[in-house]
Parts: structure tokens; C-alpha cells; sequence
């Protein structure tokens, strides 16, 4: 009888340890393709509800009266805004990305109209990213658009950024174990062994269809499709966008065939966009502000800080549950 | 009293042990057998004699190395730190060459050290089958264990070695790590647009789940008639007994058929030679002959048709 009390225990804290990470029944499973295909959405209803809002527009501000551009000095940007709507703006965007230390975080008090203090050249260039998201990337944002809020929720700097990983900083590192980029527990890849999205150029470089994989034609064409490297780093890349929106494959996927459109839900569509548009905002926007960041900016190889998905959407298949950033700040819809 | 009982036994029978019959073609001395009483709880309680032999020794020398340049690469990734390698173990991985370097050689940091690795892998597998054959033979018994494990190999080649060649890169290959291999296998699936479209694919999970089905129904079959002497099953073969019989008469009672005790055997080691056996075919044809295994489904009937899911359709095709 000893022995049956002393394996009972073991058997006991092994399930225990088995059974640790996984989260207990019933999950609320929603229907989200044709039946039998498997498509649903998986939650748990015991966790938290989601309730990342965006604050409260300001006050409107009289519209009519003389310009900000004809009245303050190097206004390169909302310069065709009146006075009143151009210090709304202002003071918004102190609120959602510098609320404890003021303007003074990107304006010299002693001139306002100064560039010397580097956040402020900064913000320029971000003010016209928001305006070029909201304008050009209709397609992945829809009429909800974006602003500064939307990635940094009250931060100087978004949480979630992404610099180039150096590796292993080792001499012994040059003739053996090699990760190739991938191999490492992180977030950002759902603790897989899969490559970093970050760490391929999916997320930097545009040049067209990288993510595409999967040949639409059952048998070879004699071009040479995609490597299983390929493929294992557009997986990682999928990876991190079913862990930036906290849904699973089925969310666009039909997984009979990841590559039949037909298949696909349309959210698929939004997210081939989205791709697309974190390329461009890398590429255009945040890679080109390299050399105006001070050290303690840059990452470890000093690159400039970089946007992926989880930037905006922070766990969330619609940032900030689909609330509207622009209709309070028409300035910022459009460039 | 104590009973002896089939598995689980509390009681271990103990005789002098057994050395094994005089061999003719005997050319390294056998170790002696021991007695050990934690293994007879299991199985037989005696160990050995181990027959070693050139190509056992040279084969286990050749799996230490391949071992040894997986673990050393993986220890070197996270910069010789035990802990971290104990801690990231799981995701740890030596990698294959990448496709810029086809089915050549390639710096031992980037994929030169998987080649090698794969090299003295592949010497101990292939000299371990060889001492399994030569072993057998020395018995004078058949080689059916040789060639099940032969099975085994044929797939391991073709992931490894016989599909990479033919897609002409070492990229293809599977990487020595615990998940960064079932990740491979995952994309595997992925990149030729589902495997489970693979008719060889289906063909080899038949076979593999058939192989758990027979082997269950044939333990519980022996098992159940363990009161009537089953476990000498090799005697009833040649001889039947009242064990056979009743074992028989139960699958004809419950399934109208009942294989024999000896042909039970025969379906057994077919069920598990082919599990790896058709696997290894479609892993072969998988990249080489079919590319897209949902859209060669689509074109074979093979894939039932759903209706459109509502999405606007591929968005670089306007």
C-alpha cells in the first residue's frame, strides 16, 4: 500500500506539472467559417474582458481664424490648421505620448519654434506617418484609423518596438552554434523555434510577395518555389501576427489550404495589407529617422527602433477594440 | 500465496544465467550475464550477454560523435552557458545549410557542422543495421528485425538525405533539434499545401495507428488467455492448445475472423514495415512530383468542395 500512496503522489504532481499550462474548460468557441472546416474562434471567457479605449477627444477649437503656419515659425506640418485646432492637437498628443513631462518634452521652452531637441523632428516625421496611415492604408486600417495613441498609449516610446537582435557576442559563436535566427524562446515567436519575424526582412522589405509560399498549381513548374527556409520564416512571421491579435490560424485561414483565397475569411485580406504596410512605414518612416535618435534610443547594433504588428494592436484583433482615432482629429486622417 | 502473473509479477524466478548457444563465426568474446532485480520486474532479470563487435564499437563511436557536435553547437549557441542550455534545451537546434549553398558544402558554422553531424548519424544507423543483420544470421535466425529496422532507415534517408538531393539542397533537410524538427515538420505541411491530401500520407497513419490496434488486440488477446497457457505462444504456433483455440474462437465470436497465432505476427511486422514504408514515399514525392497537395486533392477529387468563405479574393490579383 505504501508504494500505490507514493506513485498515486507522483502520478498526482506529474499531471499537475503536465496540466499547468493549459487553460481549463469550457472555452467559448465562435463559428467562423463553413461547418466541419474547423474554423472558430477560441477564447476563454474567464479572461479579462479587453478595455483599452482611446481617451477622450478634446473640446473642439474654433476652426476659423488665422493659421498656425502663418503665425508660428517652422511649422512644417498642420500648418493650414487654425490656431485654436493647432494647440488641440498639440495638447492631445502631450497627453498620449508625453503626459508627465509636457511639451517640454519636445519643444524648447525658451523657442518653440526650435528643432534642437530631437523628440520634436521626431514627432514631425510620426505626425506625417499618421497622416500617411490614415490616408494610404485605408485597405488595413479602415475608417478607424490611427493616431499616436494608438501605439503609445501614454509612453514617450511604444511598448512594443523591435530592434535587429546581434546575436551571440562570442568569438567562440563564429565557428559553431549558429541559430540562424531562430531557435530562441521569445513572445514575439509564441516561444516556437521558429525564425523571428524580426530577424527576416518580411517586416523591412518590400519587395513584392515574399510571403508567399504556397503554390497555387498541384505540381511543380520547374521555377522552384519556396524553400522550407522560406517557409519556416513566413510561419514565424504568421506566428507573430496570430500573437500580436491574440487569435489562432482560423482567424483568416481555412487550414485545409493556408493559400486558397476562396477559402479565406476576409480578415486575410486586411492582413496581407497590414504586411504591407509595416514594410512601408519601416522602410519610409522609421528605419530613415536612424541618425536622428541619441544613443540610448538605438538598439544594441544601432538600428532605429522599429514597428511590427503587436506596435498597434497589442493583443487586441482591433487595436484599442476598434475604436475611432481620427473622427475627433480630422487633421490626422489624411496628408 | 504468491501468484505468478503475466506482467507486474512479485515474483522473480531466478536461474543460473544463460550464456547463449555456441556460435561458429564468434570473434569477440561475450560479456558475462548478470542478474539484476529491477529489470526482472519488467522482463527477464537477466542482463547480457552484450555482443558489441567491430561494427557495434565503431557505430556507437560515430553516434557519440554526431551527438556530440549537436550538443557542443547547441551549448556554443547560448555561449556555453549550462544553465541556459539546460533551460533553452527545447528550442536549441543545429541547422541545416541554408539554399544558397544547394546540395554542396557549407561553412561548418552555417550549416557545415549538420552535414557532419548527419555524416557519422547516418555511419551509426547504417553500421548498427549491419550488426543487427549479422547478429541475427550468427542465430541462425531470419532477418525480419534487420529489415523492420531497415524500414525505419529508408525514411530517415529520405528526410535527410534522398528527398534534399533530389530537390539538389540541404535546406530541405530536417534540423537536429526538439522543436525546431517538429517546427520543420509543421512547415513541411505547410509549404506543399497539406500533407494530409498525401495519399501515402494517409496510407502511412493507417499503418501506424494500425499498428497500435494490432499490437493491442494481440497483447490483450495473449494476455486474456494467459490462464490457458498463451504465453507460450511460439509452442502453439506448432502446436495448438486449448489457448489458441479459445483466443481464436473469440475473434471469429466477435469479429466473424480471427487471424492465427502465427499469421498475427505476419500482420504485425507488415502494419509497422509499412508505416515508414509509405511514409517515406510521400515525403519523396512531396516537392518533387507534387507541389500543392489541397490543389492535386481539387483536381482528383480528393477535396470536398466548400463554398466560398466571403473573403475579397487574392489581393495582388485584381
Amino acid at each position: 500500500m505504501r508504494i500505490d500512496t507514493r506513485l498515486l503522489s507522483i502520478s498526482a504532481a506529474l499531471a499537475a506539472l503536465i496540466l499547468s499550462g493549459c487553460e481549463r474548460p469550457p472555452i467559448e468557441a465562435t463559428q467562423t467559417g463553413y461547418r466541419g472546416t474547423g474554423m472558430a474562434d477560441v477564447q476563454n471567457p474567464r479572461d479579462p474582458a479587453e478595455t483599452d479605449a482611446y481617451p477622450a477627444a478634446l473640446p473642439a477649437a474654433a476652426a476659423s481664424g488665422p493659421t498656425a503656419g502663418d503665425t508660428y515659425q517652422n511649422v512644417q506640418v498642420l500648418g493650414d490648421l487654425s490656431i485654436g485646432e493647432f494647440t488641440r492637437v498639440m495638447t492631445a498628443m502631450t497627453a498620449w505620448v508625453s503626459p508627465e513631462q509636457g511639451c517640454n518634452y519636445c519643444h524648447n521652452p525658451a523657442d518653440l519654434a526650435s528643432d534642437d531637441v530631437y523628440t520634436k523632428v521626431v514627432s514631425r516625421r510620426m505626425i506625417q506617418m499618421t497622416q500617411a496611415i490614415n490616408g494610404d492604408w485605408n485597405n488595413h486600417v479602415g475608417d478607424n484609423g490611427v493616431n499616436c495613441y494608438t501605439c503609445h498609449r501614454g509612453n514617450n516610446v511604444p511598448e512594443y518596438i523591435w530592434f535587429d537582435d546581434p546575436g551571440v557576442q562570442s568569438a567562440m559563436a563564429t565557428y559553431a552554434g549558429n541559430l540562424k535566427g531562430q531557435n530562441q524562446p521569445t513572445a514575439e515567436n509564441g516561444y516556437t523555434s521558429l525564425p523571428l519575424s524580426t530577424e527576416s526582412a518580411h517586416l523591412t522589405d518590400s519587395s513584392a510577395d515574399r510571403v508567399r509560399i504556397i503554390p497555387a498549381s498541384a505540381h511543380p513548374t520547374g521555377e522552384g518555389g519556396a524553400t522550407i527556409a522560406d517557409t519556416e520564416s513566413v510561419y514565424g512571421l504568421m506566428i507573430h501576427l496570430s500573437q500580436s491579435l491574440d487569435v489562432n490560424c482560423t482567424y483568416c485561414h481555412n487550414s485545409a489550404s493556408f493559400q486558397s483565397w476562396e477559402s479565406s475569411n476576409p480578415a486575410r485580406t486586411t492582413a496581407y495589407h497590414g504586411i504591407d504596410m509595416v514594410r512601408a512605414l519601416n522602410q519610409d518612416y522609421l528605419i530613415p529617422l536612424q541618425g536622428e535618435y541619441p544613443d540610448n534610443r538605438l538598439g544594441e547594433s544601432g538600428d532605429a527602433p522599429k514597428a511590427n504588428c503587436m506596435t498597434c494592436h497589442q493583443g487586441n484583433n482591433k487595436p484599442l477594440n476598434g475604436g475611432n482615432a481620427v473622427e475627433g482629429y480630422p487633421s490626422l486622417a489624411s496628408n | 500465496m504468491a501468484q505468478y502473473q503475466n506482467i507486474f509479477n512479485r515474483v522473480q524466478v531466478e536461474a543460473p544465467a544463460h550464456g547463449g548457444v555456441p556460435l561458429a563465426d564468434k570473434t569477440w568474446p561475450r560479456t558475462r550475464a548478470k542478474m539484476s532485480y529491477l529489470l526482472g520486474k519488467f522482463g527477464d532479470a537477466q542482463v547480457g550477454p552484450v555482443y558489441l563487435g567491430t561494427t557495434g564499437l565503431i557505430s556507437l563511436v560515430c553516434g557519440f560523435i554526431a551527438i556530440e557536435i549537436i550538443g557542443l553547437n547547441m551549448l556554443a549557441s547560448v555561449n556555453w552557458d549550462v544553465i541556459e542550455f539546460i533551460r533553452q534545451l527545447p528550442w536549441l537546434s543545429l541547422e541545416p545549410p541554408g539554399p544558397e549553398y544547394g546540395f554542396g558544402l557549407a561553412p561548418l558554422n552555417d550549416g557545415g557542422w549538420w552535414i557532419m553531424a548527419g555524416f557519422f548519424l547516418t555511419t551509426a544507423i547504417l553500421l548498427w543495421w549491419v550488426r543487427m543483420y549479422r547478429r541475427a544470421r550468427a542465430l541462425g535466425m531470419g532477418t525480419h528485425v534487420a529489415w523492420a529496422f531497415a524500414a525505419a532507415i529508408w525514411l530517415y534517408l529520405v528526410l535527410g538525405f534522398i528527398r534534399p538531393m533530389m530537390m539538389g539542397s540541404w535546406s530541405e533537410a530536417v534540423p537536429f533539434g526538439i522543436f525546431s524538427h517538429l517546427d520543420w515538420t509543421a512547415a513541411f505541411s505547410i509549404r506543399y499545401g497539406n500533407l494530409f491530401y498525401n495519399p501515402f500520407h494517409m496510407l502511412s497513419i493507417a499503418f501506424l495507428y494500425g499498428s497500435a490496434l494490432l499490437f493491442a488486440m494481440h497483447g490483450a488477446t495473449v494476455l486474456a488467455t494467459g490462464r490457458f497457457g498463451s504465453h507460450r505462444e511460439i509452442e502453439q504456433i506448432v502446436d495448438r492448445g486449448t489457448a489458441s483455440e479459445r483466443m481464436a474462437l473469440f475473434w471469429r465470436w466477435t469479429m466473424g475472423f480471427n487471424a492465427t497465432i502465427e499469421s498475427i505476427h505476419r500482420w504485425a511486422w507488415w502494419f509497422a514495415v509499412l508505416c515508414p514504408l509509405t511514409g517515406g514515399i510521400g515525403i519523396l514525392i512531396t516537392g518533387t512530383v507534387v507541389d500543392n497537395w489541397y490543389a492535386w486533392g481539387l483536381d482528383h477529387g480528393l477535396v470536398p468542395p466548400y463554398p466560398d468563405a466571403g473573403g475579397a479574393g487574392d489581393p495582388a490579383q485584381p
